[in-house]
């Protein structure tokens, strides 16, 4: 890599500060996602991992300003997409963002496409909202996008409706949705959740295709470690809201430091190993009304906490360069004076 | 009496079979499609299309395959929720495909079931406490009340603290809820369990508790299982031996280490190849599948497989492969090992 490129791979284009995102519960807001912070760098593969209810999600509803209203709030924070501030955006104003510049793909794809339009309706639909271009020639580009997809027979499937076809038939589809408009950055919530392991596996592998080709970032939410290894160059670990471990993925899964991250790493069951007994994680998530207001979140779970782990606020600090973890366990989480968890 | 039962199926039971607990035949399930005015059968569904198997005591065997190749159905026919088109389901010595009444009713307290979605599974109207006496109830006279303290002696052993006897389902955690199950399942005492993608709907903390628990009870009860699950690597963990299921039918069942190392079945090879190891150093050769699983209506002529195969011969279009034993303990349905 020449130090031109260097430089340029390292001003983030995405860059989120310290976001709160709050959701209310009879009245009163408790936060979804609590002083999280990450950067995507241009053409990085960022991962975020974590249990349901973790937060992983509202992230991403968050950057895309896919709230729902009146429930969800974005309530403190910065979210920049290349120096431009996505949070203080009207609606107008991000939806020349959304879908051109930043697309997102969803984990389930029956419930995420239109039933009643024709899949040729559904991509051209975005065509029309983000460029000047006839009907002629979106036809056109709808075809050559199912075909870069690898849907064979585009020309017919361009006017099948979603339930004609399968899963993997349709996440094909709405990544084509999704880069339609060559998107800097696409956000894909689980978006093989939904499909059966070989089916996973080539759209991981398209995903991967498109990202060289087009020269995309992805932030890529699933629960999924081996996903995760597969496919990402930085992982967030996230846990109730708070992320407790970012690096790289070689260190993630070779040197995790959070107890939370070191129990889901002994909690999947390995087709390369044998173990009797899986590691795993006693109780369950609180609930965001029960969440503890000081502390560490994960301390009532973890099997090495200590007792001020639920009075002091582990900061997310560098332990190593490049490895950021949030534990008391190590001096560089422990906050000083002055400085505020 | 207890005892006495015993002994009597033991001397009904063949000698040769003496550790088989379930034996499946040549099953069969087709699905009726309706179609016209007369609600004629127009085609059929081929679910499951001849698969035969057999499942020692206190062995664990797993059966695998993607959506739609069967695997849900062959776990309801064998415990006679669905009926078998063909075949024979021969459940501790006695053939159980076609009983009905009262013999059904009593071999079905030697096998129950652990359901997938553990939101859908449980009557949010009843108490904890009734939803997992209830089985008992259903084969005695006793009242909720006598059986109080089984119940109670059930909810610790799958780890669920006493009070959750009160309690109703929706106050319990997807986790929590499966334990209920389990101990639903537990209830009777049963010979056989089918666990039908038992952890499917849960994260991978729960998940590992609840896999953990299903192996201490097998070893406390002395249980057979027949894990039915889509996730190879959770299969892999609970089972003995592995069946692999493609469109219907059993296109290999090996020992698990066995089917691991060496898949012989050029599916098996692929669907292992496309699990992602959850170590990024570790790059492997992936296969990756053209297309997607052909309809169970009208599935291919020959191995169901072969359009989407990579070492497809001419053969292969034509001849349906039958599960043969290509090593010890190692069967596979494929022309290339003829």
């Amino acid at each position: 890599m020449s130090v031109n490129t260097q430089l340029h791979k390292d001003t983030p284009l995405l860059e989120v500060k310290n976001l709160e995102t709050a959701f209310s519960i009879d009245g009163q807001y408790y936060n979804a996602v609590d002083k999280v912070s990450f950067s995507v760098k241009p053409r990085q593969i960022v991962g975020i991992v974590g249990e349901s209810g973790c937060g992983k999600s509202v992230m991403s509803l968050s950057i895309m300003k896919l709230l729902p209203k009146g429930i969800g709030k974005i309530k403190s924070g910065s979210i920049q997409f290349e120096g431009v501030h996505l949070e203080q955006m009207s609606d107008k104003e991000i939806n020349s963002i959304r879908g051109k510049e930043i697309a997102m793909i969803f984990q389930e794809p029956m419930t995420s496409l239109n039933p009643v339009f024709s899949i040729g309706f559904q991509i051209q639909e975005v065509l029309f909202n983000h460029m000047k271009i006839s009907k002629k020639e979106a036809r056109l580009k709808s075809i050559a996008l199912l075909k870069s997809v690898g849907i064979s027979r585009p020309e017919k499937i361009i006017d099948e409706y979603p339930h004609q076809l399968s899963g993997g038939m349709r996440q094909r589809v709405m990544i084509a949705i999704a880069i339609a408009c060559q998107p800097k950055l696409l956000i894909a919530d689980e978006p093989t959740t939904a499909l059966d392991v070989t089916v996973q596996a080539q759209i991981l592998e398209l995903l991967k295709d498109i990202q060289k080709v087009n020269d995309m970032s992805v932030i890529l939410i699933t629960h999924d470690l081996g996903v995760v290894a597969e496919m990402c160059d930085e992982v967030i670990v996230m846990y109730a809201g708070k992320v407790v471990e970012k690096t790289d993925v070689d260190t993630l899964f070779h040197d995790p430091k959070h107890p939370y991250t070191k129990l889901l790493m002994g909690a999947i069951p390995r087709m390369d190993e044998d173990v009797e007994v899986l590691s795993s994680i006693k109780g369950i998530v609180p609930s965001l009304k029960n969440m503890p207001k000081v502390g560490c979140k994960f301390a009532a779970r973890c099997p090495q906490a200590m007792p001020e782990c639920t009075s002091i606020t582990p900061l997310l600090a560098e332990t190593d360069e490049g490895h950021e973890v949030s534990c008391l366990l190590y001096p560089s989480s422990r906050p000083r004076e002055g400085v505020q968890a | 009496m207890n005892m006495e039962v015993k002994e009597k199926t033991l001397n009904k039971k063949d000698k040769r079979n003496n550790d088989v607990l379930l034996e499946v035949k040549n099953l069969k399930t087709y699905y009726p499609i309706k179609g016209g005015i007369l609600r004629r059968t127009v085609a059929v569904v081929k679910a499951v299309d001849d698969i035969s198997f057999e499942i020692k005591k206190g062995e664990t065997l797993g059966l695998v395959g993607e959506s739609g190749c069967g695997k849900s159905t062959a776990g309801r026919t064998i415990l006679r929720l669905l009926d078998a088109t063909d075949g024979q389901i021969i459940f501790d010595g006695d053939d159980i495909t076609n009983i009905r009444g009262i013999s059904l009713r009593k071999v079905r307290k030697d096998f129950q079931m652990v359901f997938q979605d553990p939101y859908a599974s449980l009557n949010p109207m009843m108490m904890v406490g009734d939803l997992i006496s209830e089985p008992i109830r259903n084969f005695t006279n006793k009242r909720s009340k006598e059986l109080k303290p089984e119940v109670m002696e059930l909810l610790t052993k799958v780890g669920l603290p006493e009070d959750a006897y009160y309690k109703y389902p929706h106050e319990f955690s997807g986790g929590q809820r499966q334990r209920i199950g389990i101990a639903r399942a537990l209830a009777l005492k049963p010979k056989l369990i089918i666990a039908d993608e038992p952890v499917s709907a849960l994260d991978v903390s729960v998940q590992s508790q609840v896999l953990n628990l299903l192996k201490e009870l097998q070893d406390e009860f002395d249980l057979t299982f027949l894990f039915i699950a889509h996730d190879l690597s959770v299969v892999k963990h609970m089972s003995d031996r592995i069946g692999v299921m493609y469109l219907g039918g059993l296109v290999e069942v090996a020992e698990k280490n066995s089917l691991y190392a060496e898949p012989l079945h050029p599916y098996t090879q692929a669907l292992i190849s496309a699990i992602p190891e959850p170590d990024p150093r570790k790059k492997k050769e992936r296969i990756i599948l053209e297309g997607d699983v052909p309809s169970p209506i009208d599935p291919p002529k020959g191995c169901t497989f072969h359009p989407r195969c990579a070492h497809a011969k001419p053969e292969c279009q034509q001849v349906k492969p039958t599960l043969k034993e290509v090593k010890p303990g190692h069967r596979v349905a494929c022309h290339l090992y003829n």
